[in-house]
């Protein structure tokens, strides 16, 4: 097995040799390497195939921006992940990784025979192919498109690892530990500040850590060691948080960052076990550094995606940091001084290479160093094509003319076996313009820069183009003096030695004489577009840069472009004859590198998704075999199948007990307002339809609350406990945002009001018993209690002592049988409701849940706010205009109840429907018309409610239908998928119209 | 995500407040005088400016106060808190 590892650094630590699975072939790296470091040393390039064409795809970065080398880990139907990228990856005992995008294997794709049909693939090829016939799409495209769509493998079964978040705040946020951040970090902390300090890699450093050219010098040391120092001084700080391995995924407005902290990624699979995987931190800090430094640009030539292309920095940083060389045989094809740096790296390594710079001549201190270790430097060259399948073997250059847009003379064969690109750097502003910011365009190195740093954001270093370690080291001083209003002077006499020169000659696409439509210059790697692409889109009439990018897919992979949307802008401004600058750039989204679900959601999972409220009856209910109905947060009965029953089945027993004897339901979910105050009439005046004033005290009545637009809102019985002391119910699900609409209104619209507003849903418990039968109940419960029509009629409130114990009892109806709810301070609900059970034993009292509940009212036309209503019904579309007071002068949404639009006629309106079968029962939500075949079919409108009532021995529904109030007898229609129901119109109250069961 | 100096708690994180939208419309005071085009105005018509604008807020996982705030929506800085019924910072008009 080849070795490409060919010394030893001080960060792979080759005392611990860690085996790892790639391809299901097993390798051997180092503590300390990444996955994609680890394959490079053992000769292995090709990790992939590319989204579109399937070409041969190698690793070209060392960090986030990489796009090619992209991995699925793990292969566990819970434990598996994909689009990892290699470069980030820190290599662990027992790691599996897989190469995506490809069948049968890496080395050998089916889909390679794309590359060659490329032609028939332009960019838009899913937008133009999959237009026509319109029959195709459901059965042969979407199907088609989802197999191929996508990179790698989704686990199929719950994520068992543990996810975290964790809430803190910062005086100082410095994001990126290289020197700039370094130095941030130190001046902040030393200045007595909080201050934390976050760096996506292992160690912190950047770029400078692994440093070791004799001509960038600070204070006579290596960059690295004087680096090193200063780590080593700002681990003493004591008011400096250090998170390494913790990359900022999102930039929100007031300094408010979200950031990913790998916990365990790192370690070998036992040494994950139990313990949390990553966490977000959710950061609040007052000020923040922003020095996220900058990555470097690839260049645009014919074939420049062939594995063995990388960057020539990442060249660099395996060599010099992971001691790997990635060939024997380098060519560093650049614009700019950064490739020299790693051409005398790999020189003092003893590995061949030579330099191909498209500047006609360059004369740095750096420069001159290389040529006078005799490397061979073309000037004014340009690489033309490259050659090799699976690995590039060789290349060809030619020169550049005068201009700059053509090439002369001949082409020159040079072999190779990696090539390593730079066209220079890109700041990392993603996180500048996240928060906001906007961003100047600087044209002598064609970058975007952030523009007018706010007072509680600044950005420094490279992301601020501050690339030479002089301008990094004194603008960053002086920035943070500035923006923290501090006087440090730690870094005054620090003396800076850099040969490196900030000179450049930028070219978007490389000249070449083979017609554009023949090469395949790459822009976006893993999505595969090309700058033939991008010309095409605007030749098509694209001109915006956001249309551009969606019309070609260019930079919306999962590296979202970090590589390519540089190149895209410059190609479409050349082409476009336009200024780059004007251009502006597509929009950097959060996040910054892919996050997992399991950070985003951390531990709301499972039975912490949602918080759960349940009834001080609630263990009865689940002893007595209740199936459950989320309401709200609220756990409610459902039914209680006994012996087997299903639904339906327990619910028509259930319903015909509460009517033949008694029944029993936990009502103590409905929303209470406990209202208080000397104008709590008049408040109630203003809020509900109805009039209040008058109401005797110990007294209770029904109410319908609209929405200021005349819509019903919420209703509920109210009851006067005293003069000034009112109790109000709501809807289960409306409790809150009543309590809410009415604070508004108290504060903003009437604070001259005394009134006062308690929510007391959670102190009462409440057992609601209905039938024949409950007075005989209620008097076995309160012998001293006089239950007489006389004395505690319909519609009226006692107090009474069960054991002691208060209990508010009020003589009110949700089903039309004569009823009680008795209220109890809610720690005593569940002996309350063991009491209920147990004197009613002999009645037959029948616990019954939710769907016997709607049953029941609709059964007497009784409304539920949410199912029969839907926010656009009024009182009189109810056919409830009795409740509305003509008296009052104004309530809320009085007026709007005369508007044009709600005293049209046609409106929806509440009617009941029979079934000329009286055994069919209509599905609530379907669609009613009165005539099925002329076309259109005209809705008339949908039921909303619909049962099969075991009193009634039939089915009854309601439902809204436009003109409704006046179609009473008349045929209507309920089409369904396999036939045509008939149905006709009735009154909305099936039972008892004449109410003489509430006083039986 | 905004952090919001609640006149009676102090500073807070957002996710502790609800929108109560524009601020100083007063509803009415004798509705049944109003015309269906001077309802529907106060009703349905409000302003969503690019710049300074007056807002309701209410610190509903709070105190549960009402309030206004002047923020500039073309970047989110929130000038000025105040209480409700008290009148607009003049120099932001």
């Amino acid at each position: 097995m080849p070795n490409y590892r060919i010394h030893k650094t001080e960060y792979i630590d080759e005392t611990k040799r860690v085996s790892f699975k790639y391809d299901g072939k097993t390798y051997f790296g180092y503590e300390g390497d990444t996955l994609a470091s680890a394959l490079l040393a053992n000769g292995i390039h090709l990790v992939g195939r590319s989204f579109k064409y399937h070409r041969p795809r190698g690793i070209v970065s060392c960090g986030a921006e990489e796009p090619n080398a992209i991995c699925q880990i793990g292969s566990k139907k819970d434990l598996t992940e994909p689009n990892v990228r290699a470069t980030e990856l820190e290599l662990y005992e027992g790691l599996e990784a897989s190469s995506q995008n490809c069948w049968p294997n890496v080395k050998f794709d089916i889909g390679g025979i794309n590359n060659f049909i490329s032609p028939l693939i332009p960019a838009g090829f899913y937008y133009k192919t999959f237009m026509w016939p319109k029959s195709f799409w459901k059965k042969v495209y979407e199907p088609l498109i989802r197999l191929s769509a996508g990179l790698g493998k989704s686990p199929t079964e719950p994520d068992p690892d543990i996810y975290d978040h964790k809430y803190v705040h910062y005086d100082v946020l410095v994001i990126g530990g290289g020197v700039s951040g370094i130095i941030a970090a130190k001046m902040a902390a030393k200045n007595n500040l909080k201050t934390l300090l976050v760096d996506d890699k292992k160690i912190l450093g950047g770029s400078t850590i692994y440093q070791n050219n004799e001509s960038i010098k600070i204070d006579d040391k290596l960059s690295s060691e004087w680096l090193k120092n200063e780590i080593q001084e700002i681990k003493k700080l004591s008011n400096l948080t250090i998170k390494t391995r913790t990359s900022i995924a999102a930039y929100h407005g007031y300094n408010f960052l979200l950031a990913k902290e790998n916990l365990t990624d790192h370690l070998p699979e036992e040494k994950k076990k139990n313990k949390i995987r990553q966490r977000l931190w959710k950061i609040r800090a007052k000020k923040v550094v922003i020095a996220a430094g900058s990555i470097e640009r690839p260049l645009v030539f014919n074939n420049n995606d062939r594995p063995g292309i990388l960057l020539s920095n990442s060249i660099n940083k395996y060599l010099d940091y992971y001691g790997v060389t990635c060939g024997e045989n380098i060519i560093l094809f650049t614009n700019n001084d950064s490739a020299y740096e790693t051409s005398i790296s790999l020189h003092k390594k003893g590995i061949k290479n030579i330099i191909v710079d498209l500047r006609k001549s360059a004369s740095s201190e750096l420069i001159k160093q290389a040529e006078s270790l005799g490397i061979k430097i073309y000037f004014n060259h340009v690489v033309t094509n490259t050659f090799g399948y699976r690995k590039i073997n060789s290349l060809e250059i030619m020169k550049l003319s005068e201009d700059g847009n053509t090439t002369v003379g001949n082409k020159i064969r040079l072999s190779c076996d990696c090539l390593g690109m730079s066209g220079g750097w890109t700041p990392m502003v993603h996180m500048h313009t996240q928060s906001g910011g906007k961003l100047d365009f600087r044209d002598e190195d064609q970058v975007f820069l952030p523009k007018e740093n706010s007072e509680d954001q600044i950005s420094v270093g490279s992301c601020n183009g501050d690339f030479d370690l002089e301008n990094i080291i004194d603008k960053t001083v002086n920035k943070i003096n500035k923006f923290l209003d501090i006087d440090n002077q730690d870094y005054q006499d620090t003396n800076i030695i850099c040969s490196k020169e900030n000179d450049k000659r930028n070219i978007w696409l490389l000249p070449n004489k083979i017609p554009l439509g023949k090469t395949k210059c790459f822009i976006d790697f893993q999505n595969d577009s090309t700058a033939k692409d991008i010309k095409l889109a605007l030749k098509e009439g694209f001109r915006s840069i956001e249309h551009v990018k969606r019309y070609t897919t260019t930079g919306m992979a999962t590296d979202q472009g970090k590589l390519s949307n540089m190149h895209a802008l410059g190609i479409i401004a050349d082409t476009a004859g336009v200024k780059m600058g004007t251009l502006g750039t597509t929009t950097f989204r959060p996040p910054f590198t892919p996050l997992t679900f399991g950070t985003l959601v951390g531990r709301n999972v499972g039975k912490f998704f949602e918080v759960v409220r349940k009834t001080s009856m609630h263990e009865w209910h689940v002893e007595n075999n209740a199936e459950f109905e989320n309401v709200g947060q609220w756990k409610r009965p459902w039914y209680y199948p006994k012996n087997g029953e299903n639904m339906h089945d327990a619910v028509q027993r259930e319903s015909k007990a509460a009517r033949d004897s008694a029944g029993i339901l936990d009502a103590s979910t409905l929303g209470k307002i406990d209202i208080q105050g000397t104008d709590a009439s008049e408040f109630l005046n203003r809020v509900y339809t109805n009039a209040w004033s008058k109401l005797a005290i110990r007294k209770c009545r029904y109410g319908l609350m609209l929405n200021e637009d005349g819509m019903v809102y919420d209703d509920g019985v109210t009851t006067r406990i005293s003069e000034n002391h009112y109790l109000m119910t709501t809807t289960t699900g409306g409790a809150a945002n009543v309590l809410s609409k009415l604070e508004d209104y108290l504060q903003t619209e009437w604070p001259e009001l005394d009134v006062y507003l308690t929510s007391v849903t959670d102190h009462y418990s409440t057992a609601s018993i209905c039938g024949p039968n409950s007075k005989k109940i209620l008097n076995k419960l309160f012998p001293n209690l006089d239950l007489s029509d006389e004395n505690f009629p319909h519609m009226s409130f006692k107090e009474d002592k069960l054991k002691n114990i208060n209990c508010r009892i009020m003589r009110i109806s949700f089903t039309g049988e004569l009823s009680y709810e008795i209220n109890i301070e809610s720690k005593y609900g569940h002996s309350l409701w063991k009491m209920c059970i147990e004197a009613g034993k002999e009645f037959n009292l029948t616990p019954y849940g939710t769907e016997t509940m709607h049953l029941l009212r609709a059964e007497k036309g009784f409304i539920i706010v949410g199912q029969d209503t839907d926010g656009t019904m009024t009182p009189s579309d109810l056919q409830m205009d009795w409740i509305v007071s003509k008296k009052k002068y104004d309530f809320i949404g009085k007026r709007s109840l005369y508007r044009s639009d709600t005293i049209r006629e046609d409106r929806k309106q509440l009617v009941g429907l029979l079934t000329d079968d009286p055994k069919e029962i209509l599905e609530e939500g379907a669609q009613i018309v009165s005539d099925v075949k002329s076309k259109p079919i005209d809705m008339l409108g949908h039921v909303t409610s619909s049962y099969f009532s075991p009193n009634l021995n039939k089915s009854i529904a309601l439902a809204v239908v436009r003109s409704g109030k006046t179609m009473k007898g008349q045929k209507l229609i309920i089409p369904m998928e396999n036939k045509n129901i008939n149905v006709t119109v009735s009154d909305t109250i099936f039972l008892d119209k004449e109410n003489k069961r509430l006083n039986a | 995500m905004f952090l919001i100096n609640c006149p009676f708690c102090g500073e807070r994180d957002q996710s502790e407040f609800s929108s109560g939208g524009e601020a100083h419309i007063v509803r009415p005071k004798q509705p049944t005088e109003l015309s269906d085009d001077e309802w529907a105005e106060y009703l349905f018509m409000r302003k969503n400016i690019k710049g300074i604008q007056f807002e309701r807020w209410n610190h509903v996982h709070g105190c549960r106060k009402w309030f206004n705030i002047v923020r500039d929506t073309s970047n989110d800085k929130i000038l000025s808190v105040y209480k409700m019924g008290e009148k607009p910072p003049v120099n932001y008009k």
